[in-house]
């Protein structure tokens, strides 16, 4: 669907060169909800500028349902950005224009008539549930309510891709929260591709399938988001795992010698984690009845990512050491 | 009336014809002169907007062009501005007094300060909404008159309104080569021959004049902004 090849792009300041993409390879299949996670500055706004030439790469070929992008004339570009939507950090709806007006934006000038266009319009705003604000002013709307006109706005062409430029990073929780399931919800029913870029692990494993991380420039590491969860290779895409789960939260409570870590001779603290998607047998009572030990679990987080667990539990481990020792090689074995 | 005007306008009483045939000057060099001015700084104010660094039709050149024209005009003083302009004057109207004629010096000066004006209230505009128009597929074209234009619209009448306010301050110079105006008139009586109350009378048909226009562009500003 959307094939990014050896992309590169510098930004020449006076004298300086800032290398904001570097040798960047992205296959992005049909109906994926790909995401793009990195800190800011990592490059990834560039990077999705990029795919509908917003942002023109310094080299390397951009190639979307078959054809290459930066080989196309301006007009024929413009022919194919209405079949790329997209919708922003700030929205950036039309603030002197209705949302009525806002959403008919795109399909002025393409032939269709007045009648046509307002039954279009009605039909996006009904899909994004925002219906009874047509006739109000972007200003009227909060961040949530905008987020879904720019939506309607962007799908009006009847794109099959959108990207999604820090889409949910100006809003609180509880709306991203449900931008998000709109988003699912439009992947499900009209199957359109979505691209995510975001600095928010939660928003990656909310809704994403795939996910590439990108830092400096470069994308690090790259797959299906469970594998990514349950086994991250890189440092980077363990810190921002972390902050989506407490699991790491044994760290600090071993530094600060909290009393619920403390433990006696010969007990061990374990965390245990998921690492696949098919965990189904009881480990934990399996242990404990078959090596005669007992686990005093302290927490536990388990999240459900692509419809699978990912996450886990830490515990405490007491019993006969050689028993502790065979358990674990046990669970090892289970891996 | 005639008793009030009498006592403390002594000298006006007599220039009433004459006051109205200058206010008639006046509003005729505003309107000619800020018709052609407004649109030639519209157009020139896009084109530096559109064709500098980041902008949508960036050109280097075209920029550099433009920007050093219109800086290079709005740096020269009007009243020298007008006897510089007056062979320039000649050629396209035939003379190079009288209130015709100050039309040309009067584009020349506006329409630099205008265009800068423009450039600024449009650079103001969010570039995130050109950046939507652009990822929706709009041509150029389109950006400058379905954002620019019309999103910039508040912004556009805010200076539109400065403008024209700075406009009828230069009718009032545009009287050193004969063009008429109140102005003229006011320096004319009231400075050359001593008679205040008639400086003190234009003054205030000034002050209405501009307060009028500020009050329309505040009207228009009003309904354009959401």
């Amino acid at each position: 669907m959307i094939k990014l090849k050896n992309i590169n792009k510098v930004f020449t300041d006076s004298d300086r060169k800032v290398y904001a993409v570097q040798d960047v390879n992205l296959a992005i299949n049909e109906k994926d909800i790909f995401g793009i996670i990195g800190f800011s500055g990592a490059g990834k706004s560039t990077l999705v500028r990029c795919i509908n030439l917003l942002e023109r790469p310094t080299s390397g070929t951009i190639e979307v349902e078959g054809s290459d992008l930066t080989k196309l004339s301006s007009r024929e570009l413009r022919i194919a950005r209405k079949k790329i939507g997209m919708i922003f950090q700030h929205f950036n709806l039309m603030p002197s224009r209705t949302i009525f007006n806002n959403v008919a934006y795109p399909l002025q000038g393409s032939g269709l008539t007045k009648q046509q266009i307002k039954d279009r319009v009605h039909e996006l705003l009904e899909l994004v549930g925002i219906s009874e604000k047509e006739n109000a002013y972007p200003s009227q709307l909060s961040g949530g309510q905008k987020q879904r006109v720019a939506i309607a706005r962007a799908l009006a062409n009847n794109p099959n891709i959108l990207l999604c430029d820090e889409a949910t990073s100006a809003l609180d929780p509880q709306t991203t929260k449900s931008i998000l399931r709109l988003l699912q919800k439009l992947n499900d029913s009209i199957g359109i591709t979505i691209v995510i870029i975001t600095h928010e692990m939660s928003v990656i494993k909310e809704i994403c399938n795939r996910v590439a991380v990108m830092d400096h420039g470069k994308v690090i590491e790259e797959g299906e988001v469970f594998s990514v969860f349950s086994a991250p290779e890189k440092e980077l895409t363990r810190n921002f795992i972390k902050t989506t789960s407490n699991l790491q939260k044994i760290e600090e409570l071993l530094e600060t010698n909290s009393s619920m870590v403390t433990i006696r001779p010969g007990e061990l603290i374990v965390r245990l984690s998921y690492v696949e998607k098919n965990a189904s047998e009881p480990l934990i009572s399996i242990i404990t009845k078959k090596f005669d030990i007992t686990l005093n679990i302290i927490f536990a987080n388990i999240e459900i990512v692509q419809s699978a667990p990912v996450g886990g539990t830490v515990a405490i481990v007491s019993g006969e050491r050689k028993q502790i020792d065979q358990a674990l090689a046990y669970l090892r074995e289970k891996m | 009336m005639d008793r009030f005007v009498s006592a403390f306008m002594p000298n006006m009483i007599d220039k009433f014809p004459k006051f109205f045939e200058a206010l008639c000057d006046t509003l005729l060099m505003v309107a000619w002169a800020g018709i052609f001015s407004l649109a030639f700084g519209t157009l020139l104010g896009i084109v530096l907007v559109v064709c500098k660094k980041g902008g949508i039709l960036e050109s280097s050149a075209v920029f550099q062009i433009v920007d050093k024209a219109v800086n290079f005009f709005r740096s020269i003083p009007f009243i020298i501005l007008l006897a510089c302009l007056i062979d320039l004057t000649r050629f396209i109207m035939g003379t190079a007094i009288g209130v015709r004629d100050a039309i040309v010096p009067l584009i020349f000066g506006t329409t630099p300060f205008y265009a800068g004006q423009i450039e600024s209230a449009l650079s103001e505009l969010d570039a995130g909404l050109v950046e939507a128009a652009q990822s929706m597929g709009d041509s150029p074209l389109r950006i400058i008159f379905r954002v620019y234009l019309r999103e910039g619209a508040s912004s556009i009448a805010r200076v539109t309104t400065i403008t024209l306010i700075s406009l009828i301050g230069l009718t009032a110079m545009a009287g050193a080569v004969g063009s008429g105006g109140i102005g003229d008139f006011a320096i004319r009586y009231g400075y050359n021959r001593h008679q205040t109350d008639v400086a003190y009378f234009s003054v205030a048909a000034i002050v209405i004049l501009v307060y009028f226009i500020q009050m329309l562009g505040s009207q228009v500003v009003k309904r354009t902004k959401h």
